[in-house]
């Protein structure tokens, strides 16, 4: 496995990049591993890189069914930000941004971190009270925030609609300056590169069918590619966590929805930033490829289908067109689905679980990719150490029967609302 | 877009809907005071990959709660009934 450097690349060009060896091997799998990591995308990968990395944990296998970074990892609009306010959330997306700040450095991999800022729209007096108290948590934890009112976001995005006809005046906006994208593909591939140096073993088309028992204790999984014991079992297999928890006799506050997003033809460099609409659910930012990459709301009805429907693509539209009126006659290029774990308060469960043997890292609802870099560490941590990091120590399952959920939005126990 | 047969109004666009929840998932007695079952009640659910029993709400409609038969993983919708007609 060769350090990539631009000595490397001038070095390959050379010699007409013949030579590139492959960025990771593709092993069969050993009969048994300390860690069998379930899941092949950005949070399963990232758990093990950090196992390997930070807890010498190198005896590890992540199993995917298909392939690597193939589910979410590859299917969102790519935004990083850790504008969060509730106790639990705000340090542990703060740690993530702190690791995606250095993370193309740690992994000799360029996951092309773009810290363009992200605006969140205000259209009211009342949601400008609420973006001010945001701010103030944020910069009271050492997280940057800023608020603009509507002359300074006219100043800085003049492309939006602030005409006497706009359906939801801008009234302002917070803004987080160190938010921005990531190279999601890239992001998957750098945890996968980092883990296989490390000694992990990726194993490709091997889907968990169900779980070893040994009185009582998971110690191991059946899989499309035989059997494999292990000491601990690792979840992070986002919308169907529910299904392979159910397998291990777990019921849980999750329930799996659809999300669409969407990619228009490539413009010229028009959004230097991510922008989310405040009125509806809606945000934009432009890819490095030019395409404006839009998102929305969930479909809203629980599914399991890596396909969207009609409606929320129009609400999407809708949503664009209200904000810039300028997209109007733009096309669509591609649009796609990904199946959301999402959870009763529309917090995460990083945690030990009831079943000897078992670990869960879940319920991202549609917040997963920004979490990539600290859902691995916390993660890691949690399993190798066997108690939570103080990052994701509120991530627990036993917070919903003791009344400690974490409902950023606040609007219950209503999973396709979060 | 999912075609949904209101068993008041016939085959409708979705759109005419509001999905509500499980419709498997029964409100316990009010004097049942054992915090697990409440838990199960408020919070956890099956979340099965495959056939799944909801209520929508055909609000632009005749206003009928409707429980629907639907595949999660397919969204084939195998039958449909008044949410009422369940009760009791």
């Amino acid at each position: 496995m060769s350090h990539y450097s631009a000595l490397s690349i001038l070095r390959h060009g050379l010699s007409g990049n013949k030579h590139w060896s492959r960025a990771w091997r593709d092993p069969a799998p050993k009969p048994s591993y300390d860690v069998i990591v379930v899941g092949g995308g950005g949070h399963g990968l990232a758990t093990a890189y950090y196992l390997a990395k930070e807890h010498g944990i190198r005896n590890v296998a992540v199993l995917e069914k298909g392939y690597l970074g193939g589910g979410n990892t590859g299917r969102n609009t790519t935004i990083v930000r850790s504008n969060y306010m509730m106790p639990g959330n705000t340090m542990f997306y703060e740690r993530s941004m702190q690791l995606w700040e250095n993370l193309s450095q740690d992994l000799n991999y360029n996951v092309m971190i773009s810290q363009r800022g992200q605006y969140n729209l205000c259209h009211s007096p009342a949601q400008m009270d609420a973006a001010r108290r945001r701010g103030n948590i944020m910069r009271a934890n050492g997280i940057d925030a800023e608020l603009f009112d509507r002359a300074e976001v006219m100043r800085r995005i003049p492309y939006l609609d602030y005409s006497p006809n706009a359906r939801f005046p801008i009234h302002g906006a917070i803004f987080q300056s160190r938010a921005g994208t990531a190279r999601h593909d890239a992001v998957a591939w750098g945890f996968a590169r980092g883990a296989d140096k490390h000694g992990v073993d990726l194993i490709q088309q091997c889907e968990v069918t169900d779980y070893i028992w040994d009185k009582g204790k998971i110690v191991g999984v059946e899989t499309t590619q035989g059997p494999i014991r292990a000491k601990k079992v690792a979840l992070a297999v986002a919308g169907h966590t529910g299904h392979l928890a159910k397998k291990a006799g777990l019921r849980l506050p999750i329930e799996t929805h659809v999300l669409q997003a969407f990619v228009t033809e490539p413009l010229k460099p028009l959004v230097d930033s991510v922008i989310s609409f405040g009125a509806a659910h809606f945000y934009i930012s432009q890819s490095d490829k030019g395409g404006l990459v839009l998102g929305g709301d969930l479909d809203g009805f629980n599914s399991y289908a890596q396909r969207g429907g009609l409606p929320i693509i129009e609400y999407t539209l809708h949503s664009a067109k209200a904000l810039m009126p300028s997209l109007s006659r733009l096309r669509l290029l591609r649009h796609w689905a990904g199946v959301m774990d999402m959870s009763m308060d529309g917090s995460p469960i990083i945690a030990k679980m009831p079943v000897e043997g078992l670990w869960l890292n879940g319920g991202w609802c549609y917040g997963g990719f920004k979490a990539t870099p600290a859902s691995g560490y916390c993660f890691a941590w949690t399993i190798a150490k066997g108690e939570p990091h103080p990052d994701n120590a509120e991530f627990t399952l036993e917070r919903f029967e003791r009344g400690y959920q974490i409902d950023e939005k606040g609007v219950g126990p209503q999973p396709n609302a979060h | 877009m999912l075609r949904i047969h209101c068993p008041v109004c016939g085959w409708r666009d979705e759109t005419e809907f509001t999905y509500g929840a499980d419709a498997t998932v029964r409100r316990p007695d009010v004097n049942n005071v054992d915090p697990k079952v409440w838990l199960d009640y408020v919070f956890m659910r099956d979340n099965p990959r495959g056939p799944h029993k909801e209520y929508w709400h055909h609000v632009t409609g005749c206003r009928q709660w409707v429980v629907v038969e639907r595949d999660t993983l397919t969204h084939e919708i195998s039958g449909s009934y008044l949410a009422r007609e369940v009760v009791g």
